[in-house]
């Protein structure tokens, strides 16, 4: 039986438990499939072994083929480099499931996300607010990840119910969600007693467009195009995640010289946003020179992309299987030099912002995300690593990282600084991974493999520069879209940010806000 | 101080460190523009920007257009952070159904005269979002849109030329 090992140490834990199915439909995934009764238990036996968050819980509504809907929670397991996802067949008449956020916290929004979206109640969880279909303008009873929904039909509209802070002399103030500066809309609540900040609300869902209903039906290489316009600093990431499901489904390994040029854009797109977010950082306290620094380095770095590969956001250049680029031997070079100039100019930068005391001292110990908060709440990537929390896909599923030897930058504060030193120090690895990459790129092999196509659905990834992007991908037998779960690291990170910030002051948000810089469009889908 | 100094010589005016035939064609037109800008609107045109449901991309390459290499703000454009400060609002993304009502409110809070530009294909008509639940009204459905400019995103280059394209007629 696959998975046996994970099994008896479950067994151990729960001596009555009874596992209904194991499969393993990857090599990198293990599904466990479970009874209503056990479901909570095997999870939280699973979060403890493996020590890990729940990276992604989603339901799929599987009741015209099945009769059912199925929930899969997902977990890693980073020593085995494996996926571990716990199933659990919830029939239509019963239409809930035990709630796990009261001891797994990191499961909460997900929870949300599956009760709004598909009606489906975890039985326990004390708040069911609506994350992303807004009470005021969507009626109660749609649900519109179900497979019958068809228009909303029209229904009571509530008001949303902020957090109350309540006792003598707080007061609230209310932010956007249009906001000053050229950014995504969402809606800030600030509790305060006197400066201090004593809770932040953040109500997200502004830019909700529904993607993961239009992926459905949609052919692969159309959603794949919708990918990339999920959230559009992170293009890369999204279609490479995108890639890696839809390829699992089909069969198809990619071949080496592809794996490299996708390794290196993927970093590309990490180092201009890095840049682009140590300069926000810098502009945040009126530091502009370093900021106007940072927007001439992240403009080069999008100009060598548009040469590259003719997008400057990397749209459009991963292919199902492939990626369409002409490898010539003078792109690559033209590549190696404009980056090595880019390298050049992001040390002066690095040694602006580090002979500033006024400029190092307001970021030092400010905004900070303490580890084990981290940890309950899941959050991952940059922000995560920043925390102390090393986990990073390209060093659990390397690929040809392996080669390169990909070094996990962390830090243990988990302020701005933090944060700052995280970017500063991954922007120069990512320097360093895209020069080795280059360099082996023209002897590397060009052909692939294919092996026969999946019935199951399958889980794509990235390390995009947020932290990872995940992509759940079920196709139909006519090779149509079934259904995509998406989930980019911004979802999991918009609760830091609201503990980052507690204590300081409300005109340290946008310090504390661009440190995270998490994506608007990404975690509202 | 002397590391600023020091970068700051060395690398001279970046505004004009474009490829020659783009500079030229961007300074050209952006100077025709601000001429444009002069005639209409006294001194500058102050633009309001408000995502409704954007990639993030768009966003990124209006940010770019601020940026020291193509320096928007020389022309005589500034985006402000008040919707009471602006001439032009400016539209990104597909519009979601949660955004309706504060655009229609930021529009509202502008003083007049006014009007609305559209930028990137999703502001157009929802663009690759079209026939999603959660969009079913176009931007210039609930505003009055005089300019759209289309690309998915626009070009900081493009941003710049539509805008005078249109400050012409
Ligand atoms: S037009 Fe393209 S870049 Fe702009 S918001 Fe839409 S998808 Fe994103």
């Amino acid at each position: 039986m696959p998975g046996a090992e994970l099994i008896n140490i479950i067994n151990k834990k729960l001596p009555d438990f009874k596992v209904v199915a194991v499969t393993r439909p990857y090599p990198d995934e293990l599904v466990i499939q479970v009874k209503a009764e056990d479901f909570k238990k095997v999870c939280l036996a699973v979060h403890e072994h493996l020590s890990s968050s729940v990276m992604s819980f989603f339901a799929v509504d599987d009741r015209q083929q099945q009769g059912k809907f199925i929930l899969y929670c997902y977990f890693i397991n980073v020593p085995l480099h494996q996926w571990v996802a716990v199933r659990l067949d919830i029939s239509p008449a019963d239409p809930y499931f035990e709630a796990i956020s009261k001891d797994i916290y990191s499961a909460h929004l997900f929870e949300r996300e599956i009760w709004e979206m598909f009606g489906l109640e975890p039985k326990g969880n004390p708040d069911l607010r609506r994350l992303r279909l807004h009470d005021e303008v969507w009626p109660v009873g749609n649900y519109p990840l179900r497979k019958d929904f068809q228009t909303v039909t029209e229904g009571e509209k509530k008001d949303y119910k902020f957090t109350r802070v309540e006792g003598e002399g707080i007061f609230e103030v209310p932010v956007g969600p249009v906001h000053a500066g050229i950014i995504g809309p969402g809606h800030f609540r600030f509790s305060v007693a006197g400066e201090p900040i004593i809770n932040l609300e953040a109500r997200l869902g502004f830019t909700h467009r529904g993607v993961e209903k239009l992926f459905e039906g949609k052919s692969l290489p159309a959603g794949l195009q919708l990918a990339e316009c999920i959230s559009g600093e992170s293009a890369f990431a999204h279609s490479l995640a995108f890639c890696q499901a839809a390829e699992k489904i089909a069969g198809i390994t990619v071949d080496k010289k592809t794996a490299y040029w996708r390794s290196i854009l993927l970093e590309v797109e990490r180092m201009y946003n890095h840049v682009n977010d140590i300069g926000g950082i810098a502009l945040d306290v009126g530091f502009s020179f370093p900021a106007a620094l940072a927007a001439i380095i992240k403009e080069s770095i999008l100009q060598a992309n548009e040469k590259l590969t003719g997008n400057r956001y990397l749209k459009g250049v991963n292919k199902l299987g492939g990626i369409s680029l002409k490898m010539d031997q003078s792109r690559h070079e033209e590549l190696t030099t404009s980056l090595g100039r880019i390298r050049e100019d992001f040390a002066v930068l690095v040694n602006i912002l580090e002979e500033s005391v006024s400029f190092m001292d307001r970021v030092d110990g400010t905004g900070t995300l303490k580890k084990e908060i981290a940890e309950d709440l899941g959050v991952l990537g940059l922000a995560g690593r920043a925390s102390g929390i090393p986990i990073d896909l390209r060093k659990i599923f390397p690929g040809v990282y392996q080669e390169a030897g990909i070094k996990i930058i962390t830090a243990q504060t988990g302020d701005v600084l933090a944060r700052l030193k995280v970017r500063i120090e991954e922007f120069a690895e990512s320097g360093r991974l895209t020069a080795e990459f280059l360099s082996k790129i023209s002897t590397a092999e060009t052909t692939g493999s294919k092996s026969g196509p999946a019935v199951d659905g399958a889980l794509g990834y990235s390390e995009g520069w947020r932290g990872p992007v995940l992509y759940w991908l079920k196709t139909g037998t006519e090779g149509l879209i079934e259904r995509c779960k998406i989930v980019d690291p911004s979802f999991h990170n918009w609760p830091g940010l609201s503990y980052a910030v507690l204590g300081e002051i409300i005109p340290d948000f946008p310090l504390c806000n661009k440190s995270f810089d998490l994506s608007y469009s990404g975690s509202d889908l | 101080m002397y590391k600023i100094l020091k970068t700051r010589l060395l690398k001279k005016v970046m505004t004009r460190s474009l490829k020659p035939g783009q500079t030229s064609a961007l300074e050209s037109a952006g100077l025709e523009l601000k001429k444009e800008i002069r005639r209409k609107f006294g001194r500058s045109l102050h633009i309001r920007e408000v995502d409704t449901g954007s990639c993030g991309a768009c966003e990124s390459e209006i940010i770019a257009a601020n940026n020291p290499i193509y320096d928007i703000q020389r022309f005589g454009i500034n985006f402000v952070a008040s919707p009471r400060h602006a001439d032009a609002l400016m539209v990104t993304g597909p519009l979601s159904k949660n955004m309706e009502i504060a655009l229609k409110k930021t529009y509202e809070a502008m003083p007049e005269p006014k009007f609305v530009i559209t930028v990137g294909d999703c502001a157009l008509d929802g663009g690759l979002f079209k026939g999603s639940y959660y969009i079913d009204k176009k931007i210039n459905e609930v505003v009055p849109v005089v300019l759209h400019i289309p690309g998915c995103p626009p070009s900081p280059s493009t941003i710049i030329q539509a805008l005078l394209d249109f400050m012409k007629k």
